[in-house]
């Protein structure tokens, strides 16, 4: 079975930084594959790279077995898409969210316009009532179906998740998370997933890699995890620290 | 009726608006109520209105020929009942001359300004987004036009083209775009990394289509407050150029050329020039005021303010 993305040799070079250092890893279909690890590891970096939105140094990256070469094309827009972390950037604040949802369409020349931005909608949980507002008219959790609903209205295969729900409080992040999981289940997505909450990684991937200064520090499955079965200190380090601030360790002399 | 009233504002501000004209119906009500709850941008466009009213009926306004004087009788008269804003030193009637003048003015800032914002936005927006040597091929050409005084580029201009109102505007548009592209380019280097142009462009779309659709939309409100704002320099630019005898050619009842040619009489006879110092003056002021009130009402997020 050929990989549904596949990473080899990754390299990424902002201005001199080595932002990756030849980072390698495979995506099965059907699965969702986490990157973990501290702010600046280069996690978002690797989403970035995969959608041409970083300049690759070297290394390659395949989608279902095809290699892509250093420009994306219209066709791979459709298989792959992705939600930003930040929701009050990430919807044009002079557009509603039916010409978000219709720009899309409009590029790619998809017919029954009308049908599909109401279903995108009801996907994602938000009724009519959303389809003519601003995105200043919606809270930080519609904003996000909004994005999510603008990345599955192209029906991708692939979609790139950059910590969806960090920038949301714990009640919302957990409805958009749910929501992402049913999507999941109900159209045979692919997700890479990128985020510094290993308990919201365990929650929705089979399978992690965690990442520290550019490079991978370890591959993991989500029940080694649960086990505390890791190998390198760093991986240990980022299970002590996500366990919570113990308050004895601190207060003991 | 006050029923009918009723529900065709509920319709209007409809919160699950049914398509999408009657989202956009509802959108500009509400931007009128804005709009007409800021008095001072209301009065900006009565006073706009008023221009347009007096420019199209001119020839019933006016009590008199606006190019015919009496050189015998009438010269240099101070207001009075008779002639209410006086007569010049060829025994022309002021008021009627302002009437009619109306006309060239609206005709020269309404071809400017939609000559000079025009071709701002394009070269700002397309040199903050392309970048690189675009960029720098784009802005230096800006820098040029704007190192030139800008009545010496017009004169150059009206020099080459010849005399007349049209060249005038010409010469004007082509020296009053630079400013434009400057903020336009400001604004979209702001944007430009910005994650929702980034989403845009992960849905493939084209920088034409980025540029046109995406990055305009937010350059276009801060544009119309400065071509707003320009209003009264264009006219008073084309004053200038009609005062060196470039612009509007005698008779026409241009303002600036009015100005200019009341100058000599301006310490003895004040109101030659006064007359139309004044309405460019009223009409300067409508205009920032209804750019300042359109800036409001065209911004969706200001309304929850």
């Amino acid at each position: 079975m050929t990989a549904m993305l596949s990473i080899e040799g990754l390299k990424v070079i902002y201005h001199g930084f080595s932002a990756l250092k030849g980072v390698s890893f495979d995506v099965e279909p059907g699965e969702s594959f986490g990157l973990v690890g501290e702010s600046g590891s280069g996690k978002t970096t690797i989403l970035r790279a995969i959608a041409g939105l970083a300049p690759i140094a070297s290394g390659t990256i395949a989608v279902n077995g095809k290699r892509l070469g250093a420009r994306r094309d219209k066709a791979f827009y459709r298989r792959v898409q992705m939600v930003f972390q930040d929701p009050y950037g990430s919807l044009h604040p002079r557009q509603t969210v039916d010409r978000l949802l219709q720009e899309p369409l409009a590029i790619h020349g998809l017919g029954q316009g009308e049908q599909r931005i109401q279903q995108a909608l009801d996907e994602v949980g938000l009724g009519s009532g959303f389809r003519f507002r601003y995105s200043h008219q919606l809270s930080g959790g519609q904003r996000q179906r909004v994005a999510i609903a603008r990345a599955l209205i192209l029906e991708p295969t692939i979609l790139l998740l950059d910590e969806p729900t960090s920038a949301l409080d714990a009640s919302v992040q957990a409805e958009v998370l749910n929501l992402l999981e049913e999507i999941r289940g109900r159209r045979k997505l692919t997700y890479l997933m990128v985020s510094h909450d290993l308990a919201i990684i365990t929650h929705m991937c089979e399978r992690l890699m965690v990442m520290q200064s550019g490079e991978a520090v370890e591959n993991l499955d989500v029940s080694q995890l649960a086990a505390h079965q890791v190998t390198r200190s760093y991986t240990r380090n980022l299970l002590k620290a996500s366990a919570g601030f113990d308050r004895r360790t601190r207060l003991r002399p | 009726m006050s029923e009918l009233g009723q529900t065709r504002r509920d319709w209007l501000l409809s919160e699950r608006p049914a398509s999408r004209t009657q989202a956009r119906l509802g959108r500009v009500y509400v931007a009128w109520r804005r709009f007409t709850a800021n008095r001072l941008a209301f009065l900006g466009l009565l006073i706009i209105i008023a221009l347009l009213v007096v420019a199209a009926l001119a020839p019933m306004l006016a009590p008199f020929s606006p190019v015919v004087g009496d050189l015998k009788t009438s010269r240099l008269l101070p207001p009075g009942a008779e002639h209410w804003l006086g007569t010049d030193d060829l025994g022309r009637d002021i008021l009627s001359r302002l009437i009619y003048g109306s006309r060239w003015t609206l005709y020269v800032v309404v071809l400017v300004a939609i000559i000079a914002a025009p071709i701002g936005l394009l070269v700002g927006t397309v040199a903050g987004y392309a970048g690189g040597w675009t960029d720098a091929v784009l802005m230096r050409l800006t820098d040029i036009f704007l190192a030139f005084p800008k009545l010496i580029l017009a004169l150059a201009f009206v020099a080459a083209l010849g005399p007349g109102i049209e060249n005038a505007v010409l010469a004007i548009a082509i020296t009053s775009w630079p400013p434009y592209a400057r903020i336009a380019r400001a604004e979209t280097l702001t944007i430009r990394n910005s994650d929702y142009i980034k989403a845009v462009q992960l849905m493939g779309a084209s920088p034409i289509r980025i540029v046109l659709r995406h990055i305009m939309q937010l350059c276009i409100s801060s544009l119309i407050i400065r071509v707003t704002l320009d209003m009264a320099g264009i006219i008073l630019t084309a004053a200038g150029l009609g005062f060196l005898g470039l612009g509007a050619q005698p008779p026409l009842p241009e303002w600036g050329a009015m100005i200019a040619s009341g100058r000599r009489f301006i310490l003895d006879q004040w109101w030659v020039a006064g007359a139309p110092g004044g309405a460019i003056l009223i009409v300067s002021l409508g205009f920032n005021l209804l750019g300042d009130g359109l800036r409001d009402a065209l911004d969706p997020r200001s309304g929850e303010k």
